[in-house]
């Protein structure tokens, strides 16, 4: 009988104790004055680690990002990096200075073209493209960071953190790390005696630096009302009329897009006038939209959980705190994971825009020469078959799906695009360009944002089509061709059959809703102004200067 | 720069004897000038429009606008700075409302 090897069962441990100790023998405690951060990465990362780097939807750990970039590629290399969000220079400074070799992230907007030339140039390696909440699972199994580098608002003389509004995926990122023998270290904004409130307790964090200027945030959920459409109004209407009436949908979350924006303005306007106060659009997994001001102040809104926060949105949110999830000290508290559980499993509705969509209801927004990755999307577009518990939409979509009988009821996921884009680019396509980017990228899987199988609706200037009445996949294309517009798709449409779909009400036109286009008009919009949404909130609401124009 | 003109059957829209005009040449939208024309049983429209290679697309916009709608005996002149299908078909609905009393 061979007697098993002796086995070293806290390896974990004794890896993150030499670290420790080697930042101790180069003199390092726990606050580290920021000119000698290089110093700290360096003596405490290790080739082939894996490092978490927080780079969230808003919250950037820039100067960790910036620093780990100027670290010698002699002595840190072969990194595999996980990350929310691709979003600074820095991020992709780590591989072409050779430090960093492998990437797990979720998203990389901005920085979506250099990705793609690295990828081609075989200079970085990437695991796998997700939605942000299966990134998270994975940090729990098997991509748990060695080293965490986190971006916090404050830390008091222990290593406490105060994470201000933009909590976002901090927590996530710190449990895992911590509590699996991994390295914390935060930059922060300011150091206090007295933080307003622990959000991160100092056992968790091992290093904290004071950041020569406070972190980035990126004010992405920020829509000037100026810019919204007649033709975007056109559609707010219809889907308000058409679908968040005719479900009751109250607990939902938006897109980010001027489309879904128009629909937060017509709430209090529209809306109300269709006797809809109270009866939809109360309950919110969302971000603080300066948007969404007028439907609060108006009381259509309960209660709105945040992924992240919204620059110039604080002082608002503070003062509603029968609204916002907010601490003890006032201010908001955010969290990405619990808000995208809320969007996966508590919403009724996911409604959002796309670039393309193919005839089986695919929808992308990857296009060629740019990886640019999904966000949250496809976790929040997406029906979720786990769901047990029942709501009046969740049933009436499951049972126009499947039947009166149905054993479960349906997410509604609205997909809401006019058919041209800028440039006249159409966004129906018979094949998506995900597909050619596959193949040049040599990824296992096209990447498509929201499965053609999970969309129950899509509405476009002329009409909505409600995919969960149709029975064979000739009819889903017809009436898919059928919302088309003047797309060359919309154009090839079997017009006979268009018509017996909009016989059912599987197509709909604003006529078939009581709606005439020509009402359309910017004049609903609550607030057709930034300084609107400034005077709706009573001055709470801050606005970046660049969208000030007064 | 590219001008179109075509001419549409379309029911006759009830007389009206001012011109309505409609829109702005901005980015992304167009104006919109319908006036009497010469026969009550079709539509004639010029586009003059920034956007060059779209007169197919034009022509379907336009064609579906006329069999959809009563404008019959107007003459329309648009002015189009890269507007969408879907701004033009809004907005032609708009003037033609405008044209004949009003809107609703």
């Amino acid at each position: 009988m061979n007697a098993p090897h002796p086995r070293n069962w806290d390896s974990l441990r004794q890896s993150r104790g030499r670290r420790l100790e080697r930042a101790a023998a180069v003199g390092l405690g726990k606050a580290v004055p920021a000119e000698r951060i290089v110093d700290l990465l360096e003596a405490v990362i290790q080739p082939g680690d894996r490092v978490c780097l927080e780079g969230n939807n808003q919250k950037q750990a820039d100067f960790l990002s910036e620093s780990l970039a100027d670290c010698d590629p002699a002595r840190i290399n072969d990194l595999g990096m996980v990350q929310s969000v691709l979003a600074l220079p820095s991020h992709v400074d780590l591989f072409e200075r050779g430090l960093a070799s492998r990437l797990d992230f979720s998203f990389s907007g901005p920085q979506g073209a250099r990705l793609a030339k690295l990828v081609q140039q075989q200079r970085i390696e990437i695991g796998a493209i997700h939605t942000y909440l299966e990134l998270f699972g994975r940090y729990f199994l098997d991509l748990t960071p060695n080293v965490a580098l986190i971006a916090a608002q404050a830390a008091d003389a222990e290593g406490n953190l105060y994470l201000g509004p933009n909590t976002e995926d901090t927590p996530a990122i710190v449990e895992a790390t911590a509590f699996k023998g991994g390295i914390v270290i935060a930059q922060v904004n300011e150091r206090l005696d007295k933080l307003p409130r622990v959000d991160v307790p100092a056992d968790w964090v091992d290093f904290t630096v004071l950041a020569p200027k406070p972190n980035y945030i990126e004010p992405l959920f920020t829509r000037d009302p100026a810019q919204i459409t007649e033709v975007q109004v056109l559609m707010a209407m219809m889907a308000i009329k058409g679908i968040y009436a005719e479900y009751g949908v109250t607990r939902l979350n938006h897109g980010i897009g001027f489309d879904t924006a128009a629909i937060e303005l017509l709430l209090p306007t529209y809306a109300a006038e269709l006797g809809l106060k109270g009866k939809i659009c109360t309950h919110w997994a969302l971000n603080p939209h300066p948007t969404l001001i007028p439907a609060i102040e108006s009381g259509f809104v309960q209660s709105v959980h945040s992924f992240g926060s919204e620059v110039g949105m604080e002082a608002y949110v503070a003062a509603r705190s029968d609204v916002f999830f907010t601490g003890a000290d006032g201010s908001m508290r955010s969290n990405r994971a619990f808000s995208q559980t809320a969007g996966l499993y508590a919403c009724d509705m996911f409604i959002g825009s796309t670039l393309q969509m193919d005839l089986a209801g695919n929808s992308s927004t990857a296009t060629l020469g740019r990886i640019t990755g999904f966000g949250g999307a496809p976790n929040m577009g997406s029906d979720p078959h786990g769901r047990r518990h029942a709501s009046p939409a969740w049933l009436k979509a499951g049972r126009e799906a499947a039947g009166p009988n149905a054993i479960r009821g349906r997410k509604l996921v609205v997909q809401m695009v006019e058919s041209f884009r800028e440039h006249m680019a159409p966004v129906f396509v018979e094949e998506l360009d995900a597909w050619q980017l596959q193949k040049v990228m040599g990824a296992d899987l096209p990447p498509i944002m929201i499965y053609g199988d999970d969309v129950s609706h899509i509405v476009t200037e002329e009409g909505i089509a409600n995919l969960l009445l149709c029975r064979t996949p000739e009819e889903r294309e017809q009436a898919i061709r059928g919302v088309a517009g003047f797309t060359p798709v919309g154009l090839a449409r079997d017009q006979a059959m268009v018509e017996n779909l909009r016989d059912r009400g599987i197509v709909r036109r604003a006529e078939d809703l009581g709606i005439d286009p020509r009402m359309a008009s910017r004049d609903l919009l609550a607030a057709r102004s930034v300084k609107d949404l400034v005077r709706w909130s009573g001055g709470l609401y801050n606005p970046p200067s660049r969208f000030r124009n007064w | 720069m590219e001008t179109l003109e075509y001419r549409f059957a379309s029911a006759p829209a009830a007389a009206a004897e001012t011109p309505a005009l409609c829109g702005v040449v901005g980015s992304g939208n167009l104006e919109i000038l319908v006036t009497p024309g010469a026969e009550a049983q079709s539509c004639a429209i010029s586009v003059k429009t920034s956007a060059r290679g779209f007169g197919d697309i034009w022509q379907a916009v336009l064609a579906a606008f006329a069999a959809s709608h009563a404008a019959g005996g107007t003459r329309i002149a648009i002015n189009d700075m890269g507007a969408t299908p879907a701004v033009v078909s809004l907005r032609l609905g708009q003037a033609l409302a405008d044209y004949q009393g009003g809107g609703q």
